[in-house]
């Protein structure tokens, strides 16, 4: 389904990706871990299509297609989604307005009519339910006010709703006390299937008892060093990440 | 006095003698000898220095500006979906109601009509207002004004009377020659009144237009007033709108100001704060893509204590387009307890736009509360990409985040007809670009 292949990135001239590797099929759940300042929030920068960040080399391949020549636009309305670590609040942008935007415009790239505004409703509303989201959230502006944890339910809300092939969540789990976190954790599993795929970057192992990954990355200095399954991310947790570095002397 | 641009209009001013009323006549001839002294603002003028009207005044406007060969107003309805107004126009420099407004049967003592026969039948009311405000501005273009406004929309509110539906003023300026027109309006509320007026400008006709409008509010104690002007001319436009508005005791005001497609602009707002506990709230918006020029010069004076304002103007430049606004506040020195507020956010989405923002503060009293802010920027890139990474296309992302800036002017109308309309228009505009939508589609 995802296919990143030597992939180097820069920010305002500074190489923050140094030649990554990552396949990812349908079915599988992905943990990415590792060290502040590592490059995790930069490689989901740049599988969303962040202008402010440059590819230099390397090749991202997305169902098939060649993922550097979309727009983000086009990048999400291929199945793509980014549950933001910072999520940006736009006062002036109702939620509702901006959701059925996006939806619409989705829709309209892949050549379907736009949804009837009764069928969008009664989706919102199953959906809030879902991530068991506080009612009056979605009369508001896009993220306005909203708490650290308000924000990251939003995000798997607006997940929720758009059904991605893709997703890959930055971060949900800071800022969430327990209940919230397994909220959100059962809202990621119900989305889970067969014909998904999901990322999930995280700095703690209590997320991954929620969401159990099939495969644990390791990403230190702008790449990938090490893989394996749920134990490398207990080991991680237990042990930190002394031991990788050591191992890469 | 030599300046030839001024000499032809004294010249002009010379030949008229068409005698309206007694009232017409001092105020006329005060202003002219006003505009001797003034003459028209010109690049040197500190209060002008966002409008330059060199071109425009060098523009030749015939001398018969009275002139209007057929009534077009009769085929204008308003097509603000459930707006309920009553209207009345000024085609060029002539009154007339339509035939809803003359068979409305208003409440005991309220009249609207023309400021021309005011001045005939209710001549003591009528010299208590007149020219109150305006002769004190030392300003060219209102002297101007005075020397060639023979007619214009005359509104008279009495004690404790709310008029339930919106009136509203088309202005219309036509002609496929040039046309040099000035207005007057005369509004009066008295204590205790309400009421809700709204202006529209137009244009029909390929000609250049000179409009210089002007119009004086005298709002009294406890009485509540609300004022919206939309503009929607053309390119080929000098607007010149003062607008003057007296506050007593207790009264409240809500005005604004929406130039939604036009030439060269330039509105005066004057909120004169005279009476203890009013209120006066003022907001505004300017949309240009071409090279549309948009100057609104504001001044909100202070000068009893504990009132309140707010003012709140945006403007959203692309093309070539400019914009100034200016912001004055002044507090008298025993205008304690004062509340202003002041802000002029700004966004620019070409490099070749232009937009000069300046507050103005001059506070001599001590216990106040003024705040003022200025922001001249970009769309935000953060919250371009959010939309992006959604699947919203870059232009529609545009939108809405234009769409939001404008918001929080276009929330503060009262009229929701009004409101849903140019919430419309704005998203018509704004994406169909201001220019492309030539005709007005809030009339027709
Ligand atoms: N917009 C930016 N401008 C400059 N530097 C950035 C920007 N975004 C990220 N960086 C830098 O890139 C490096 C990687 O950051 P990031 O990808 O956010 O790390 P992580 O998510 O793994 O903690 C850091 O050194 C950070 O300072
Ligand atoms: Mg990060």
């Amino acid at each position: 389904m995802l296919e990143i292949k030597n992939l180097h990135a820069d920010v305002n001239g500074r190489e923050i990706l140094k030649g990554l590797n990552l396949q990812v099929n349908a079915g599988e759940i992905h943990a990415i871990m590792g060290p502040n300042g590592a490059g995790k929030s930069t490689l989901a920068s740049v599988l969303a299509g962040n202008p402010a960040f440059e590819v230099t080399e390397g090749e991202i391949t997305f169902l098939g297609k060649d993922f550097m020549e979309l727009a983000p636009e086009e990048r999400a309305a291929e199945g793509f989604f980014l549950s933001f670590q910072y999520p940006v609040e736009i006062p002036g942008v109702s939620m509702v307005n901006f959701l059925r935007t996006a939806m619409n415009e989705q829709r309209k790239y892949r050549g379907q009519e736009p949804i009837p505004a009764s069928d969008f409703l009664r989706l919102m509303k199953e959906k809030k339910e879902l991530v068991e989201m506080q009612s009056n959230l979605t009369n508001r502006s896009v993220n306005e006010g909203f708490s650290g944890g308000e924000k990251k339910r939003s995000e798997i809300f607006q997940m929720a709703m758009l059904e991605p092939r893709l997703a890959v969540l930055d971060e949900t789990d800071s800022g969430l006390d327990i209940d919230a976190l397994r909220i959100v954790a059962n809202g990621v599993n119900k989305l889970a299937s067969p014909e998904r795929a999901i990322i999930v970057i995280t700095h703690y192992q209590r997320l991954l008892d929620y969401i159990v990954p099939d495969f644990v990355h390791v990403l230190f200095d702008g790449r990938i060093v090490k893989s394996g399954n749920k134990d490398l991310a207990l080991r991680l947790e237990s042990e930190g990440y002394d031991w990788i570095k050591k191992e890469l002397e | 006095m030599d300046n030839s641009k001024e000499a032809q209009y004294i010249d002009l001013y010379r030949n008229v003698r068409e005698v309206q009323s007694s009232v017409f006549e001092a105020y006329r001839k005060a202003s002219f000898e006003r505009f001797k002294r003034l003459g028209f603002p010109d690049d040197k003028s500190e209060q002008y220095k966002y409008t330059n009207l060199t071109e425009a005044l060098s523009v030749d406007y015939g001398l018969d500006n009275h002139n209007q060969k057929e009534l077009i107003y009769e085929a204008f309805t308003c097509a603000i979906p459930g707006i309920r107004s009553h209207l009345y126009f000024v085609v060029n420099d002539t009154f007339y109601a339509s035939d809803e407004a003359k068979n409305q049967v208003f409440p005991q003592g309220v009249v609207i009509g023309s400021l021309k026969e005011a001045s005939r039948l209710y001549s003591d009311l009528v010299a208590k207002y007149f020219g109150k405000l305006s002769e004190k501005e030392e300003d060219g273009l209102i002297a101007f004004n005075g020397m060639f406004a023979h007619d214009g929309f005359f509104m008279y509110v009495p004690e404790n009377v709310t008029i339930d539906r919106p009136i509203q003023l088309v202005n219309i300026s036509e002609g496929n020659t040039n046309q040099l027109l000035n207005s007057h309006n005369l509004i009066i509320l008295e204590r205790g009144a309400k009421v809700q007026l709204l202006v529209c400008d137009h244009t029909e006709g390929n000609a250049r237009f000179f409009v210089n409008r002007l119009t004086e509010v005298h709002v009294a104690e406890e009485a509540t007033y609300e004022h919206y002007k939309i503009e929607n001319t053309s390119s080929d436009t000098t607007h010149i709108s003062s607008l003057l508005i007296d506050q007593k005791e207790s009264s409240k005001t809500l005005t604004t100001i929406l130039t939604l497609n036009n030439g060269l602009t330039r509105n005066n707002i004057s909120l004169m704060l005279n009476g203890e506990y009013a209120e006066g709230l003022l907001y505004g918006m300017a949309v240009g893509d071409l090279d549309q020029k948009v100057d609104n010069h504001t001044s909100i004076l202070h000068n009893k204590p504990n009132c309140h304002s707010t003012e709140l103007f945006k403007y959203i430049l692309g093309g070539e387009s400019q914009g100034g606004f200016t912001g004055r506040i002044y507090v008298a020195e025993d205008a304690q307890k004062t509340e202003a507020y002041q802000n002029s956010k700004n966004i620019l989405l070409s490099t070749t736009a232009r937009m000069r923002t300046k507050p103005q503060l001059e506070i001599y009293a001590d216990d106040v509360r003024c705040s003022h802010g200025a922001t001249i920027g970009q769309l935000d890139e953060t919250a371009m990409f959010y939309l992006r990474s959604r699947g919203i296309s870059e232009d529609e992302a545009r939108l809405l985040l234009m769409y939001a800036f404008a918001a929080d002017v276009i929330e503060n109308i009262r009229i929701e007809a009004l409101k849903d309309r140019i919430k419309l228009m704005l998203e018509h505009r704004l994406r169909s670009g201001v220019s492309q939508a030539a005709s007005c589609i809030l009339c027709r």
